[in-house]
């Protein structure tokens, strides 16, 4: 296809697959307040990817299981009641640091890390792509098939549990997500920023919305959007791609933040 | 404790020898109690005596440490909780919240909002609401599977007296109209008495419970709460030196702890 072989095309699809995926997830990590669970999960992904390089693994693979093995730390210590602000806040800086030097110990010394912590989508090829929608695809099937009972969770663990919902069951739904968001994004906007691109379109959908259903489209809307005007923006100024869109998701929050008070 | 037998037959949820202990911390110990078909039951005590703690343990929200909790095979449970705190970042409609995690029909949703006295809410953010209201769109909410116990925790907690008796007459009304069982956790005993069939009084363990007069004069409801109605709910000591026809329960183990 035509379309696939212009690595400008290559990047708007593979930032509008993810945008796809962290939008409607993003909603969820608002009103479940877990902005600091999916940093920290985001995060640990750079140690993954320093594993992945170490053992010559796909950097999908390993950012994606450190990631989930980080989630899972985090939500069973928050299940217990162990997890504060602060204990999220020093997981999240400890697992970038910890990945930063576990990179830099590699022998091998061409690996470029910011492509890592900022994104480099630029360089997303074919393969990248079905990695990054097939990703997509499986978020939005988790999502879509546990909705109802995730909304129901959200609310409050007392309401579920009585409705027949085990809160702790769609806590790991939204877990397992949360590490796929985190994978396929890691080379679109890198680790650094994958939580603005959960949160920002999100909170700008949220004035727009009356029901969380509206919220998710609008927020996937915002998100395929910005993706799109920040790779042409990026290619028109010569910005780094993965920074410049989430500088147009932010750009969108604030014009809908004034516009909607005018 | 002896029980009669068709008692347990027609009991559609019970707990036995209940113990529950959150964080090395012994909250309910040694509870036994059942609910029948159709009857109001009222659980009362002071903060922190293991109210709410027991009501959520019934729901299946929390695992008992010791004992357990019987239901009826497919019992349908409404719950209506303390409060339902909303994140303003999320849009919910009533009706919406009507049909989590179950799809309900407008007419059903209609019906619900009526019975609970709160027509003409359906497009309203959760978030917008009363406290009044809020209680009553979780009422809703509750009967919407059509239960055969309703379960509530502090249902009036933010409403003023008067709120408090309309919305106890409410359910009093729904319980005739439905035949479903109620418990209920309450401290305004005053409010509750003429709507309850029984009164559990609560506080660790389950000090005494009978008819609502049997309860407030019984000796150990009073030092919980005072002989006045609105006794002070902090300031009590609790003894058990009497014994009388109403206190089903062994009392041996739990005076010095």
């Amino acid at each position: 296809m035509i379309l696939f072989d212009s690595f400008l095309a290559r990047a708007a699809i593979a930032g509008a697959g993810v945008a796809i995926a962290a939008a409607p997830l993003g909603c969820f990590v608002v009103w479940r307040r877990m902005a600091y669970f999916s940093d920290a999960t985001a995060h640990a992904s750079i140690l993954g990817v320093a594993l992945a390089l170490t053992f010559d693994a796909p950097v999908f693979a390993g950012a994606m299981v450190v990631a989930l093995l980080m989630a899972l730390l985090i939500s069973t210590l928050s299940g217990r009641g162990m997890a504060s602000d602060t204990a999220l806040g020093v997981a999240a800086h400890s697992a970038l640091a910890v990945g930063l030097v576990a990179v830099s110990l590699l022998p091998d010394v061409r690996i470029d890390i910011v492509a890592y912590l900022f994104g480099d989508i630029l360089a997303v090829g074919r393969g990248d792509i079905a990695i990054i929608w097939g990703g997509a695809a499986i978020v939005l099937g988790l999502l879509s098939w546990r909705w109802s009972a995730l909304l129901t969770a959200t609310l409050g663990s007392d309401l579920a549990h009585a409705s027949g919902v085990d809160p702790r069951r769609e806590q790991l739904i939204l877990t397992l997500a949360l590490a796929i968001v985190v994978a396929v994004a890691i080379k679109v906007v890198g680790a650094l920023l994958i939580g603005a691109l959960l949160l920002i379109p999100a909170a700008t959908a949220r004035r727009f919305s009356a029901t969380p259903e509206a919220m998710a489209l609008i927020a996937s809307g915002i998100g395929i959007g910005s993706a799109a005007l920040g790779v042409w923006i990026s290619w028109i100024f010569d910005t780094p791609t993965g920074p410049t869109i989430v500088c147009a998701a932010a750009a969108a929050f604030i014009v809908s933040s004034v516009a909607k008070r005018a | 404790m002896p029980r009669l037998p068709e008692q347990r037959i027609v009991s559609l949820i019970s707990v036995e020898g209940l113990e529950i202990r959150q964080g090395g911390r012994q909250i309910l110990h040694d509870v036994t109690l059942a609910v029948r078909e159709g009857e109001i039951v009222t659980i009362v005590g002071p903060n922190g005596s293991g109210k709410s703690t027991l009501l959520r343990a019934m729901i299946g929200a929390i695992r008992p440490s010791a004992g357990r909790v019987v239901r009826q095979e497919g019992l349908r449970i409404g719950y209506v909780p303390q409060s339902l705190p909303v994140d303003r970042n999320l849009p919910l409609t009533v009706r919406r919240f009507l049909s989590l995690p179950k799809p309900v029909s407008d007419s059903a949703a209609k019906s619900a909002l009526d019975r609970a006295g709160l027509p003409q809410v359906a497009r309203a953010q959760l978030g917008a609401l009363s406290g009044g209201q809020m209680q009553r769109v979780l009422l809703a909410r509750a009967l919407l599977n059509d239960p055969q116990v309703l379960i509530l925790d502090e249902p009036t907690q933010g409403l003023d007296q008067q709120g408090s008796a309309a919305f106890y007459r409410q359910i009093e009304a729904i319980r005739s109209e439905t035949g479903c069982a109620v418990l209920m956790v309450s401290h305004e005993l005053h409010v509750v008495m003429a709507a309850s069939d029984r009164v559990i009084c609560l506080n660790g363990h389950i000090c005494c419970e009978g008819h609502p007069e049997q309860v407030a004069s019984a000796p150990e409801y009073r030092a919980l709460f005072g002989t006045g109605t609105q006794g002070a709910l902090a300031l009590y000591r609790h003894e058990h030196t009497h014994d009388h026809h109403h206190h089903h329960h062994d009392h041996s183990d739990e005076v010095a702890k």
